[in-house]
């Protein structure tokens, strides 16, 4: 075996050659940075499990107020459901020219992807409201309190997102298609799609589970 | 970024295609699937035909079917080999998430169940 062969499967500790890093060292930034995005938006999502599972146990301790059945309506979600689902549709047609550098449609597509996410807060919003003004607000009972808080947070990240889609477009319009703004392009996207994940379990476990006869 | 070249090992999530047509047509059969299972899920829960009890299961296999559409057509999380590291990062947030949701169900059930006749005070319907 000559040293070279060994060297390339791992038998030697010659010099400052193993990284153990493989063959090639480090990922490049464009791989490791989503990466490590990623894992955030796992960890997203456990926080969100957390939520669930508080909401799960609390869904019947309605302290002889509303309970789910009276206070949902399944237009009204459908219509959310709609709006973000097509935000992020968007945003991935907006990845695809960004890739291409089409300044234009990138700016036009994340503006949509933000509008249509507008919709779906807005929608959001007057449901809270219209809870709120009705005597169903958070403090009623603890099914409430858990459900403002899940629903809650999943608005709250929504809301966030629409800062951060205001942010990159300024970005991409002052600082062009540079990779690192294609990196924090790149994170957006995947925020944006995971929120969408959560929603699906949001009108499944929350409104449409809640509203079975 | 591209798919085809031996030497990338990894692909970062959420990263596109090559091509304009496969990259664009992989988001409409994305949305044109999502939409599918949002609809059967509005309808499944809207209609009298099915049996009542397995209806809310139904409900959430269909959730968890328009997950992985998400993942695979949005996100681009795929079975390949360049994929590896962000599968084996989703296989652990999923048994985490797992085992918070259903150890969290369980256990909360019984406890609601076997509060014995203190029942009436203890009960969590009379939670604030």
């Amino acid at each position: 075996m000559s040293n070279s062969e060994a060297a390339a499967i791992g038998l030697t500790h010659r010099g400052s050659e193993d990284t153990g890093l493989g063959q090639r060292g480090p990922q490049s930034k464009s791989i490791v940075v989503p990466y490590g995005f990623w894992l955030f938006v796992l960890s997203d999502m456990v926080l969100f499990s957390a939520l669930f599972a508080t909401y799960a146990s609390l869904v019947h301790a309605t302290d002889g107020g509303p309970v789910t059945s009276q206070l949902f309506d399944r237009t009204t979600v459908a219509i959310e459901t709609l709006a973000l689902l097509i935000s992020s549709f968007i945003c991935g047609l907006a990845m695809i020219t960004a890739k291409r550098k089409n300044l234009l449609w990138t700016q036009i597509w994340l503006l949509l992807t933000g509008l249509t996410g507008f919709i779906f807060l807005l929608i959001e919003l007057t449901e809270f409201v219209g809870m709120i003004r009705i005597g169903a607000g958070p403090q009623r009972s603890a099914f409430l309190s858990s459900f403002f808080t899940l629903v809650g947070c999943h608005g709250a990240h929504v809301t966030a997102g629409l800062m951060w889609i205001g942010t990159m477009m300024a970005q991409i319009w002052a600082k062009g298609f540079r990779e690192d703004i294609l990196r924090r392009l790149l994170c957006l996207s995947v925020f944006w799609h995971a929120l969408d994940i959560i929603w699906v379990a949001i009108f499944t476990i929350v409104y449409l589970i809640g509203t079975l006869p | 970024m591209t798919e085809h070249d031996p030497e990338q090992l990894n692909v970062a999530p959420g990263a596109p295609h090559d091509s304009l047509f496969s990259e664009t047509i992989a988001y409409v059969i994305g949305l044109a699937l999502a939409l599918l299972l949002t609809g059967l899920s509005f309808w499944v829960a809207s209609t009298s035909a099915l049996w009542g009890p397995g209806v809310a299961v139904g409900l959430v296999v269909l959730a968890i079917a328009q997950m992985g559409v998400h993942l695979v057509f949005f996100l681009h999380i795929t079975s390949g080999p360049d994929n590896a590291n962000n599968v084996l990062a989703l296989a652990f947030g999923v048994l985490i998430v797992f085992l918070v949701m259903v150890g969290t169900i369980w256990i909360m059930a019984h406890l609601a169940a076997n509060m014995g006749p203190m029942a009436e005070m203890m009960n969590l319907q009379t939670q604030h």
